[in-house]
């Protein structure tokens, strides 16, 4: 598969201030370490992992919100990871790469008509066009995503959840990106509307050709959308592989006990499930040397406090970074 | 064979809420009940209700919300007709609740081991000499690691999960019979949903509580509940024991529910989405609040519905049920 993303050794930290430390002495967070992966064209990649495992910052990196303290991110061609974020908003690529949010609600501009909301793109960003063109668009693009055109007059609050997921869909997809980055695209829907949802991001997907980065924490989700996806642990890459690959064998203690602890509809009864005991480790100054999810581990090993597990094939695009696995 | 009577039984349970639109009737004859030592799950899509029946039960409704009719037997008493220093003395004793989000339902300008002191205190729990020694032993208890100082913890310097793990301490600090909670993982990761929810199963089964999970989770409340009561639009509309809800949905609604929630062995084909969304509350209602959104709609469900039997401890509002 023809690559359009290509993320390279990506790292970010962030300087902190750490309470009683001797003055001058510098302390940094580190939310993304070292992270290789790559999202091939009409390709769909999942990135699952706990809230502070550092996927909304990969997700920044990525969409250039935010600057990288090492690494490189290759899209389409360019090198735009070097390429400072403000800058970036002036760059052809920007239009590329879009993002649906979490919640509707407060991801869209209460003040803004959903017109208005799906007009904005293509008025910052679009090839300038006349008014005429740009509702011309919106119309097309309301049609698109099944959000009915007489309720492009609304505002958000007049609007259902699943409604306003369409619309902010409309948005991301209204300048035809190549890499359309969602975050949670379906958490803080209804069960009963999540389902439509999913199918028109699927079909939109095959239609308009793009890459989706889908960043969720319902490994049910992910299962149902997701040609690969990446497991993420307090900054770094644990496990890759395809969908099929992963959740059927893990190879990571983690992603193991991740699955293990998703709830199954219809399977009564408590499974074989792996507790997760003690709490993360700190992701400031991280000993480069020990795992990170060593003393969480059910399997942990003294080689684990002092080696870090990088990455190994286990056939395939399957990789996982443990020195058990 | 005279069964035990059950701790809380919610009867006909009727709640309205005046608003400038008009008047919102949120509950419309509620009726199910709990066993000691038994968890029950609600389930059912936001705005069904949900959150409205826990709220009756505990009294602790918006000032606009009034409960038109039923009855809330708990432990023999009345709830709806209790009045307020008796609703005081049993909240936290008898009932407790663990509320959707710790860090809004935390004091946030009070230690945490203080806010489980003063339950104690009020409910006489402990002397006052001990209160601080029995604070940290329920922190321990809800495995939070340091308890001692985690005790002058104030709210903010907790993660999402330690401070469920507090509303938990709270919740049980004094033995109650029965436990409210009214999603009580939502928007915290699986591995710490399945550690609070393994808490909450082990401390009921330890102390014989009577557990109401209130969740749109309806895996979840597979995994952990021995009934689950399914709500639409202020209506029970099936009532089962998991199982038999899982193997045979008899209401159209609930096969539904089942058929749009994600899992392993299901494809994004087969996903199924439930078409419409939940009526107007305000006004006139049809007799069967999800006739508009059913396929297997016939004029007959617009008659008042029967409530039926359909197996034992299994109830369905449905005229036509599958």
């Amino acid at each position: 598969m023809d690559t359009l993303l290509e993320v390279a050794s990506v790292s970010k930290r962030f300087p902190v201030t750490v309470k009683g430390s001797p003055r001058g002495s510098e302390h940094f967070l580190q939310a993304v370490d070292d992270v290789s992966f790559s999202i091939g064209r009409g390709e769909c990649v999942g990135l699952v992992g706990e809230s502070g495992c550092g996927k909304s910052t990969l997700v920044k990196l990525i969409t250039r919100l935010s600057d990288t303290s090492d690494g490189r991110i290759w899209f389409d061609g360019h090198d735009i990871g070097t390429v400072p974020a403000e800058r970036f908003a002036r760059m052809p690529q920007r239009a590329l790469i879009q993002m649906v949010f979490q919640d509707p609600t407060d991801s869209l501009n209460p003040r803004f008509t959903a017109f208005d909301t799906i007009a904005d793109p293509l008025r910052r960003l679009g090839r300038s066009a006349g008014a005429g063109e740009v509702a011309k668009r919106v119309s097309a693009l309301a049609d698109m995503v099944g959000l009915p055109r007489e309720l492009l007059g609304r505002y958000p609050h007049q609007l259902s959840g699943g409604q306003k997921q369409r619309v902010g869909i409309a948005r991301a997809v209204a300048l035809e990106p190549r890499l359309l980055v969602l975050d949670e695209p379906t958490s803080a829907l209804d069960v009963s509307v999540q389902a439509v949802i999913l199918k028109l991001l699927e079909s939109l997907r095959r239609r308009l050709g793009m890459s989706y980065l889908f960043v969720s924490h319902d490994l049910n989700v992910v299962r149902l959308l997701a040609d690969r996806v990446l497991v993420m642990y307090l900054g770094r890459i644990v496990e890759m592989g395809t969908v099929d690959e992963v959740f059927e064998r893990p190879r990571h203690p983690y992603t193991r006990a991740l699955l293990s602890c998703v709830p199954e509809p219809g399977a009564t009864g408590a499974g074989q499930r792996i507790r997760l005991s003690g709490e993360p480790r700190s992701p400031i100054d991280p000993d480069p040397n020990v795992c990170r999810f060593y003393g969480r581990c059910p399997d942990g090993v003294e080689r684990c406090a002092q080696e870090m597990p990088l990455l190994r094939s286990f056939g395939g695009v399957h990789l996982s970074a443990c020195h058990l696995a | 064979m005279a069964a035990p009577a059950p701790l809380l039984s919610v009867e006909d349970l009727s709640v309205e809420f005046r608003t400038r639109e008009g008047l919102v009737k949120a509950l419309d004859r509620v009726s199910f009940d709990i066993h000691r030592g038994e968890t029950v799950g609600v389930v059912g899509e936001s705005g069904s209700g949900k959150s409205v029946t826990a709220f009756a039960i505990m009294r602790i409704l918006d000032p606009a919300a009034r409960i038109t009719g039923g009855r809330v037997a708990f432990d023999g008493v009345d709830l709806v007709a209790a009045h307020e220093p008796e609703l005081e003395a049993r909240r936290g004793r008898d009932l407790s609740m663990i509320f959707q989000n710790p860090r809004t339902a935390l004091n946030p300008i009070r230690q945490v081991g203080r806010q489980i002191g003063d339950v104690l205190l009020r409910h006489g729990g402990a002397k006052r000499g001990e209160v601080r020694a029995r604070a940290v032993e329920l922190l321990a208890q809800v495995q939070i690691p340091d308890p001692a100082r985690r005790y002058w913890a104030y709210p903010f310097e907790l993660s999402g999960g330690m401070c469920q793990r507090v509303m938990i301490a709270l919740a049980l600090a004094c033995g109650p019979a029965l436990l409210v909670a009214d999603e009580p993982t939502t928007g915290l990761d699986v591995t710490t949903q399945a550690a609070i929810m393994d808490l909450i199963d082990e401390l009921a089964r330890a102390k014989r509580m009577a557990t109401l999970l209130i969740t749109h989770d309806l895996g979840l409340a597979a995994l952990h509940c021995e009934r689950i009561v399914v709500m639409h639009a202020g209506h029970v509309v099936e009532s089962a024991p998991t199982a038999e809800l899982f193997a045979s949905p008899r209401h159209p609604y609930t096969a539904k529910l089942i058929a749009a929630t994600p899992g392993p062995g299901i494809s994004l084909e087969e996903l199924a989405a439930i078409p419409g969304s939940l009526p107007d509350l305000r006004g006139e209602l049809p007799a069967c609040r999800y006739s508009r959104r059913c396929e297997r709609y016939a004029p007959f469900c617009d008659e008042p519905l029967p409530l039926a039997e359909v197996g034992p401890r299994h109830t369905v509002a449905c005229g036509k049920p599958l």
